[in-house]
């Protein structure tokens, strides 16, 4: 070879169109030891070399340049033509750039599998669920099936368990986590353990899930990190026997772990606060009403704030002894919102219970409610109404006593809506407290309303900003004449829904009180249906 | 059933039956009719579906050709409610649930929750475990409720398709929650065609299609769309059209109102609550065109105007009164595109005036 680049630090071949090397400089004779001038390519180069060389002259041309290996690294090779036809390949050597690249890849892959990791394990909030994904991923990508142990819950302990590309199936066991090495520590979440490899001769038959199949080669126990609170471990199997994870799966069953303890320890959490709130609420929330001795109650509730479900709003409906024994209905309204509110609501409505012997007599009932939450040291004070109600033959007598509430409003059956004449004062503010007690007639098909400010004062409309208003109410009712209660309450709050439209507004609540129509199982003394099926 | 059970012309009888009844407001006699025929041997699924659905169905018919009133409309609903309550409680205790567990809700804002209570009876009749969590449930509700139970998928009723928008957040919130939807209900139009572009896992027509969708949903396991942002599924909101338009709905509402008594004498002598009625007519127009633009389809548009010009013509009033509400709202509107073509093909929708 002539020229400069006889010593050229890369390996360059010169070869004919019938394949036979025409000459090459020192690097390319250092990397083909038996490659000379008049040496067949194909003999003396490797195969990739060779069959691009054939390729080249059969085309006259080569766009992309080739690779592959030779000896122990690999090269890029670009072809030229030379004047006589003859075609120069010039190699460069790529190892390192090929090494990085697929280490890139490999990279790639873990982070995206991380990341897909991480995002299933935040969807959920809910333990169980969560339970499941982390069962799943671990056997998609740590092992051929894996079960994830959740700390025990007295004796029963809850498992998940998830063969590769299999349903994952959750189940509660009576077993005790010391059967399996290591996975009573590892549950323990502190101090801080190692995975840890153990003999796959001790497991237990319920740490191998149904369906798994053939023997487990090797089993690790790996736990979930949940820092302060226990998040539960893992128990991998394999099939083969190989112990430990290489370097590449140690990182990722490392992160993976942490990820999957930081979700189960958070939906743990939640879990934990949840059940403590649902358990509160419980007490908080208003009844569902029925038919009592012969009077429709129905009552409709929808608190301010959008992320909570109890609020200042609250009524009651206290059952009669008898068919002859007045029944008290009681609605009213704490001032404030949320969650503060609602523990005052709850006081008022305990109060009320322990009152009921009294509510024969409304002012006295009010009088004694009144004291009662000045002396609690309450600074919040309240509206409300009480109704007492029983069926007289076919009509429902009524009395109503206003403290400080919006009158009740009576929708009679032509569709006339009347204001029942009641006034008082409000509850928790004064030392002493004036109402004056109204008595109204409901004929068969006639509906008593009351309802709480939230409803007139929701302010929305097509021009927005504006008050519903009592005139806006009282046309609704009036379009209500002989509808069951549930009906009336549904429509209430719907028309004060809508108006409000998505427009912030106070608690509403409204209860009907219904003189039942001849034909309904009500007024037949009948009720053929049980509890309602709660929302 | 048994080999008593009533054939299909039986069942059509019998729902004719109920829905004289209920028209009559009998809660009573209505609870009786379905109530002996489950005893005769009706299946309970046929009785809710083929019975009790149908009477449903021509209540909201019925209301809608003005054939009914608000206080009627409402009493057939409680009346139907009760029977299906009574229906739940009546017979055998529902069998041990092996399938999973269902939320069943209606969209925030929805009233309607009968359809969706008639897919939550039909899925405890086949073995399902339901939540039922009622009428217009807000999504922080929703997605408390699902982070709380885990259930296996939600079933979500809308029949308003100005609650679609809502529907669409609910949605993206479930999946997000890693829980699959399956959505149904008027709202998403003829054949579903908006549960699609609202990103649900499945739509069903009725409660029983719902009911053997979800089988197969369950069946297997649920990957939420990674990443998934609720603006990938309608890359068109990026023009803010639907935002603008929601957001100054009542100026807008003010603007036409003001406009329409300058150029429409007649309105001077309106009462009050005439003048009333035409703001919430212009008030829902422009709800419907907030939607469509929501979901970038003028035909949920031109279908609604097509419908209240019916409506109108239906009471008496002129149709023509829609036409000038439409043009006065697309002079409001002239830097929003896609608004002003979908108003001009609204116009269109409205029949010429006498």
């Amino acid at each position: 070879m002539t020229g400069v680049w006889a010593a050229a630090p890369h390996p360059v071949v010169v070869a004919d169109g019938a394949g036979r090397v025409v000459e090459l400089n020192e690097a390319a004779a250092r990397l083909f030891p038996r490659a000379e001038p008049g040496a067949s390519l194909a003999a003396t180069t490797p195969g990739w070399l060779a069959e691009a060389h054939r390729a080249a002259v059969a085309s006259g041309t080569v766009d992309e340049p080739v690779r592959g290996e030779a000896g122990e690294h690999g090269y890029e090779a670009r072809a030229t033509f030379s004047p006589d036809g003859d075609v120069i390949w010039w190699l460069v050597e790529d190892t390192d750039r090929r090494r990085a690249e697929t280490a890139l890849v490999a990279e790639r892959k873990r982070t995206a599998l991380l990341v897909e990791a991480a995002g299933a394990l935040l969807t959920t909030l809910n333990y169980d669920r969560c339970m499941e994904v982390a069962v799943r991923l671990a056997a998609e990508h740590l092992a051929d099936a894996a079960i994830l142990v959740a700390p025990a819950t007295g004796k029963r302990l809850p498992v998940a368990y998830a063969i590769r590309g299999a349903q994952v199936t959750r189940r509660t066991l009576r077993a005790d986590p010391a059967e399996v090495p290591g996975l009573s520590e590892a549950l323990q979440g502190f101090p801080p353990i190692p995975s840890r490899w153990i003999d796959p001769g001790r497991l237990p038959s319920w740490a191998v899930p149904e369906g798994f199949g053939g023997p487990v080669g090797a089993v690790a126990v790996t736990p979930l990190p949940g820092h302060g609170i226990p998040a539960g471990a893992l128990i991998l199997l394999r099939r083969n026997d190989r112990r430990g994870f290489g370097d590449d799966e140690e990182v990722f069953a490392r992160l993976f772990a942490a990820r999957a303890g930081a979700a189960l320890s958070a939906a743990r959490v939640y879990a934990d606060r949840t059940g403590i709130t649902e358990i509160l609420m419980r007490e908080l929330l208003p009844p569902r009403l029925r038919h009592v001795h012969g009077v429709a109650y129905a009552g409709g509730y929808r608190a301010s704030v959008r992320s909570e479900l109890v609020g200042g709003d609250f009524y009651d409906v206290h059952p009669g002894e008898d068919e002859d024994a007045e029944s008290l209905v009681v609605l009213g309204d704490v001032c404030g919102k949320g969650l503060e509110a609602a523990v005052t609501t709850g006081r008022i409505r305990t109060t009320l219970q322990a009152l009921l012997p009294l509510a024969g007599d409304h002012l006295r009932t009010l009088s004694l409610l009144n004291g009662a939450l000045l002396n609690s040291g309450s600074t919040r004070f309240a509206t409300l109404v009480l109704a007492s109600a029983v069926r007289a033959g076919d009509r429902v007598r009524l009395r109503l006593t206003s403290a400080g509430h919006p009158p009740p409003l009576i929708v009679r059956r032509d569709g006339v809506v009347e204001e029942a004449a009641t006034r008082g004062t409000l509850i928790g503010a004064f030392p002493d407290v004036q109402a004056t007690t109204a008595g109204v007639e409901l004929a068969p098909g006639e509906t008593c309303v009351l309802y709480t400010d939230g409803i007139t004062e929701a302010r929305g409309g097509p021009l927005g900003d504006i008050m519903f208003g009592e005139e806006r109410l009282k046309d609704a009712l009036s379009e209500c004449a002989g509808m069951p209660a549930e009906g009336v309450v549904e429509r209430v709050q719907m028309l004060a829904a809508e108006w409000a439209g998505d427009h912030d507004h106070d608690d509403m609540a409204v209860v009907a009180i219904g003189a039942p129509q001849a034909g309904r199982p009500e007024a037949a003394g009948r009720r053929p249906r049980g509890e309602e099926v709660p929302r | 059933m048994t080999a008593s059970a009533p054939d299909r012309s039986d069942i059509e009888v019998l729902s004719a039956r109920l829905w004289d009844v209920v028209r009559g407001g009998d809660e009573y006699a209505a609870v009786e009719i379905v109530l002996s025929a489950v005893d005769a041997g009706l299946d309970a699924e046929s009785a809710l579906l083929d019975v009790i659905a149908p009477v449903q169905g021509k209540v909201g018919v019925e209301w809608a050709a003005n054939r009914l009133s608000v206080a009627e409309e409402h009493t057939a609903s409680a009346i139907n409610d009760h029977v299906i309550a009574a229906l739940a409680h009546h017979g055998s205790a529902p069998r041990r649930s092996h399938q999973g567990r269902i939320t069943v809700a209606c969209v925030d804002g929805e009233w309607h929750a009968l359809p969706a209570r008639l897919l939550a009876e039909t899925l405890r009749l086949r073995g399902w475990q339901v939540d039922f969590l009622g009428a217009q449930v807000p999504v922080p509700h929703l997605i408390d409720h699902l982070h709380r139970t885990g259930p296996d998928a939600l079933a979500l009723s809308s029949s308003i398709p100005t609650r679609l928008p809502a529907a669409h957040h609910a949605i993206s919130a479930s999946q997000a929650a890693g829980v699959p939807v399956i959505v149904g209900g008027a709202a998403f139009g003829p054949g579903g065609r908006y549960a699609d572009r609202l990103g649900a896992d499945a739509w069903a027509p009725d409660a029983r299609a719902a009911a053997d969708r979800l089988a197969e949903i369950v069946a297997r396991p649920y990957v939420p769309p990674a990443a998934h942002e609720p603006l990938d599924d309608l890359p068109h909101l990026a023009d803010q059209e639907y935002t603008l338009v929601t957001r100054n709905a009542h100026r807008l509402v003010a603007a036409v109102l003001a406009a329409i008594e300058e150029r429409f004498p007649a309105m001077a002598g309106y009462s009050e609550r005439q003048r009333r009625h035409t703001a919430e007519d212009i008030a829902h127009i422009t709800e419907f065109l907030a939607t469509a633009l929501y979901l970038d389809d003028s035909g949920l548009f031109t279908r609604f105007i097509a419908w209240t010009a019916d409506i109108l013509t239906a009471r008496g009033v002129p149709a023509h009164s829609l036409a000038l509400g439409l043009d006065l709202l697309a002079e409001q509107l002239t830097d929003f595109p896609r608004a002003v073509a979908m108003l001009r093909d609204g116009r269109a929708a409205v029949p010429l005036a006498r």
